[in-house]
């Protein structure tokens, strides 16, 4: 068999799911050349740690650099280089500095980019947290003396931020978001308010149910224009409102692009079997819950979706057939805000209509269940450390099959 | 197969319980205690616990 793994698979994307895509296409079989083209110059790097340890200036780039597993070593390396487009029909993706590769399997790993306010005003002192270099931009301009802050988005990496500044004694630091509740969207009202109330408690202070008509300022921007005509101060902004996916290099290839990039329950795009998509890119079925494709754009997927990926990919290389049952991950993710700690593990997202405390008390540590047609879908631990010890407590009963049909 | 953890590193978010309960647990405390020489059955979920530590706090080897 080994004698047919000649060839080449493309790895658009050199994140963490480009990563793990390559090392799961050699633990799969797969001898042939793997290149992976990424556009930003670093080697894969850990990015949850940018709105937290780096912006407190507590964890230099080589302790976020992920270690390659060896069997990885040989993968070629295109940093600093954008794939622009796609020729599906010839196994053929373009890059920015005009090449064309010819691939025998393409994974599309390209991931997110942050979605940016479109109001008017100046652009300078308003920042996103995506890549390291956005993370180092913001950090310098949170240590400036008496920085006024606002934070614009009250999800997970805008509460994260938040906290973060609030950490290191900026002025003021002030959450702006057209919801009643940070973070309510994923995670429901319950711990909505719990987060609320020890964000304000820490010093953060919210703008809830507010939209942003523009920015003041003449070169940069020095305040925030709310719609009802409120202004908030801001010598920092940080637009925090949601991603866009890095898809469009996949245009014109008759592929449902609509948000990411579609895939059936084995990660193929298009109904070819020699491309497939991985990471927060990726409109993917969970066969666990309703089966439904939506993006997760959750800390465990691109591992997860990386490992099914490439066992589909390297049993169609090899001329085998992957044997695999339909992907059905448990996401899982994390936000440490503060002192405090959010594990979640499952789809809590799908079960915000039933939501039941576990075990604690909102006011402290708690766990809570999220349910649908009284099954349960996923479970969040909010508070110190010992809360994920409760979570795990229910790890079997989030593996249950069947899985939930509606 | 040897399991390292780095527990210098280690936050105790206990990703890796989730993924290999087998190996890894939390003590009362909620810290991380795990077995440094488990079985080669459990190699899958050991490298799924690897690959999903926040800190990348956690070495298989051989």
């Amino acid at each position: 068999m080994a004698a047919t793994m000649t060839g080449r698979v493309v790895v658009a994307g050199a994140s963490m799911g480009g990563l793990r895509a390559a090392e799961q296409l050699r633990a799969a079989g797969w001898t042939g050349t793997i290149t992976v083209v990424g556009d930003e110059p670093h080697m894969p790097y850990n990015r949850p740690p940018l709105s937290k340890e780096v912006l407190a200036g507590k964890a230099p780039f080589e302790s976020l650099a992920f270690t390659p597993k060896e069997a990885a070593a040989d993968v070629e390396w295109r940093l600093g280089t954008k794939v622009v487009a796609a020729r599906l029909d010839e196994r053929t993706v373009e890059l920015d500095d005009g090449e064309a590769i010819r691939y025998d399997g393409l994974v599309v790993a390209t991931g997110m980019r942050p979605r940016r306010l479109r109001c008017p005003g100046p652009l300078d002192g308003r920042h996103t947290v995506r890549t390291l270099a956005d993370a180092q931009a913001l950090r310098d301009e949170l240590t400036r003396p008496d920085a006024r802050v606002v934070v614009v988005g009250a999800g997970f990496i805008g509460c994260e931020v938040a906290a973060t500044a609030a950490g290191l004694g900026v002025r003021e630091v002030t959450v702006v978001d057209p919801l009643p509740l940070p973070m309510v969207g994923p995670l429901g009202e319950l711990l909505g308010r719990a987060l609320l109330k020890r964000h304000e408690e820490r010093g953060v202070r919210f703008a809830l149910g507010a939209g942003v008509a523009g920015f003041e300022g003449g070169g940069r921007v020095t305040g925030v224009v709310l719609d009802d005509g409120t202004v908030l101060p801001a010598d920092v902004v940080v637009e925090s409102v949601g991603s866009i996916a890095n898809a469009e290099w996949l245009q014109d290839n008759g592929l449902d692009l609509s948000d990411g990039v579609l895939t059936d329950d084995r990660l193929r795009i298009g109904g070819r079997p020699e491309a497939v998509a991985v990471g927060d890119v990726a409109r993917f079925p969970n066969a666990r819950y309703d089966g439904i494709p939506r993006r997760v754009e959750h800390w465990s997927i691109p591992t997860d979706t990386a490992k099914h990926a490439a066992k589909v990919l390297a049993a169609h290389l090899a001329g085998a057939d992957d044997q695999l049952a339909p992907f059905a991950p448990l996401p899982t993710f994390w936000s440490d805000q503060h002192e405090f700690r959010l594990q979640s593990f499952g789809a809590p997202v799908l079960g915000k209509d039933d939501v039941r405390v576990l075990d604690g008390d909102p006011e402290g540590d708690v766990l809570v269940g999220y349910h649908t047609s009284g099954r349960l879908v996923g479970v969040v631990a909010l508070g110190g450390q010992a809360a994920a010890m409760g979570a795990a407590r229910y790890r079997a009963q989030l593996l249950k099959s069947p899985a939930l049909t509606v | 197969m040897k399991v390292v953890v780095d527990m210098n590193k280690c936050q105790d978010h206990g990703q890796c319980v989730f993924a290999a309960p087998d190996v890894f647990s939390m003590d009362g405390d909620g810290h991380l205690v795990y077995v440094s020489g488990p079985d080669e059955a459990l190699r899958d979920e050991v490298e799924e616990a690897a690959d999903v530590c926040p800190l990348q706090a956690i070495r298989v080897e051989a």
